[in-house]
């Protein structure tokens, strides 16, 4: 007996019964019914394109977020005062400080001989960052900023630490910037260049 | 019976300590304002930018209306939480004059398009600049959202995450007034 037979066509259509079908009558159905194979194949299609547009949304997306400041060791932060003071010193190895955020903000003030080094969450940034790190010695004292947003909320340090620390960069450290670079360092009166 | 243990030198002293510790605070509160509060009190600093759409925005021509000036960035988290509730204000109280304008500080506009798109912002956005940032007191954190009031003068300034609840309470007061 075929399975056609034993379902008309009003009944398949009930979920009820849909459930009750076995995989092998599916499979009957599918070798012996030609258009039922047909819609079985569009149906399997729609999934398979649904399951594609779910991997693609921005909720799957946000797995691929880069990692937040909080993610940097504490023992590689440092806060606003020491980096002032040591930009003040004679003494002190002078730090490459990279700016890693955005170009706009930087262009309205940024630390004096820092450098703009492309966002940290984005993979253009990374690539400026990556050329303008690739002749250094890897003990190089470098000193990462941003602070376009709270310390928690930032998307660019800690992407801009790990891709450093991934290049396996020894003596890379972090402004520690609580809540944006204006409250943190230029209301601060510290050293600002235009 | 401790109260009877304060002699009145102690009391003395403890008035002391206490004025000066308002002498100690009070002047780094003012100079907290009087640089962050800058803006505000005076007339708004113009600007004339094209929005994505292609269309002119001016802020001399909005004149008579309350105006939401929402400085943002698509890398901004808590840009992204205020911007919808914004476009629902537009909405509510669109009626009683209220212009809402979004400044992107994205190097790029290709990412604000899509951001927007996605939300769902249907009020007027531009892309912002270093120039403009330098006039409105330098926009080096965000969100920074500022409150104009119908004769084009600052009347509030919202840095960071701030309660939607006290930047909607002060947008209501401005458009109370005519």
């Amino acid at each position: 007996m075929k399975p056609m037979d034993r379902y008309d066509n009003d009944q398949l259509k009930s979920n009820s019964l849909r459930i009750k079908v076995s995989a092998h009558d599916l499979l009957d159905i599918l070798v012996s019914e030609p258009h039922m194979r047909i819609r079985s194949i569009a149906t399997m299609g729609s999934v398979a394109v649904i399951a594609f547009l779910l991997i693609q949304s921005p909720a799957h997306a946000q797995s691929a977020l880069p990692p937040a400041a909080t993610t940097i060791p504490s023992t590689q932060l440092i806060q606003p005062e020491e980096l002032k003071t040591m930009l003040n010193s004679t003494r002190s190895v002078q730090p490459l400080i990279l700016q890693v955020g955005s170009r706009v903000m930087f262009d309205q003030a940024h630390i004096p001989t820092s450098e703009y080094a492309g966002p940290g969450s984005r993979e253009g940034g990374l690539n400026l960052l990556r050329g303008r790190v690739k002749t250094l010695a890897k003990n190089r004292f470098i000193v990462l900023y941003c602070g376009c947003c709270p310390w928690n909320r930032c998307p660019n340090v800690g992407g801009a630490y790990k891709f450093l620390s991934d290049l396996d960069f020894t003596n890379v450290k972090v402004l520690y910037i609580a809540e944006n670079f204006g409250s943190d360092w230029v209301s601060k009166g510290y050293p600002v260049a235009h | 019976m401790r109260i009877k243990h304060f002699s009145g030198t102690s009391i003395l002293a403890l008035r002391w300590g206490f004025t000066l510790l308002l002498l100690t605070l009070v002047p780094q509160a003012g100079a907290q304002s009087s640089g962050a509060q800058s803006l505000v009190g005076r007339r708004a600093p113009e600007f004339v930018r094209r929005d994505l759409t292609g269309h002119n925005l001016d802020l001399a021509r909005l004149h008579g209306k309350v105006v939401l000036l929402n400085f943002w960035a698509t890398w901004c988290a808590p840009c992204q939480v205020e911007m919808p509730m914004f476009a629902h204000w537009q909405e509510q109280y669109g009626p009683q004059k209220l212009a809402v304008i979004g400044i992107s500080m994205d190097d790029d506009s290709g990412p604000v398009r899509r951001m927007i798109h996605a939300q769902r912002i249907d009020y007027p956005v531009a892309m912002g600049d270093a120039t403009l940032g330098k006039r409105y007191g330098g926009v080096l954190g965000l969100p920074l959202t500022f409150l104009i009031d119908r004769n084009e003068i600052v009347r509030a300034k919202f840095q960071g995450e701030t309660d939607p609840g006290k930047i909607e309470a002060s947008l209501r007061s401005l458009l109370a007034t005519h």
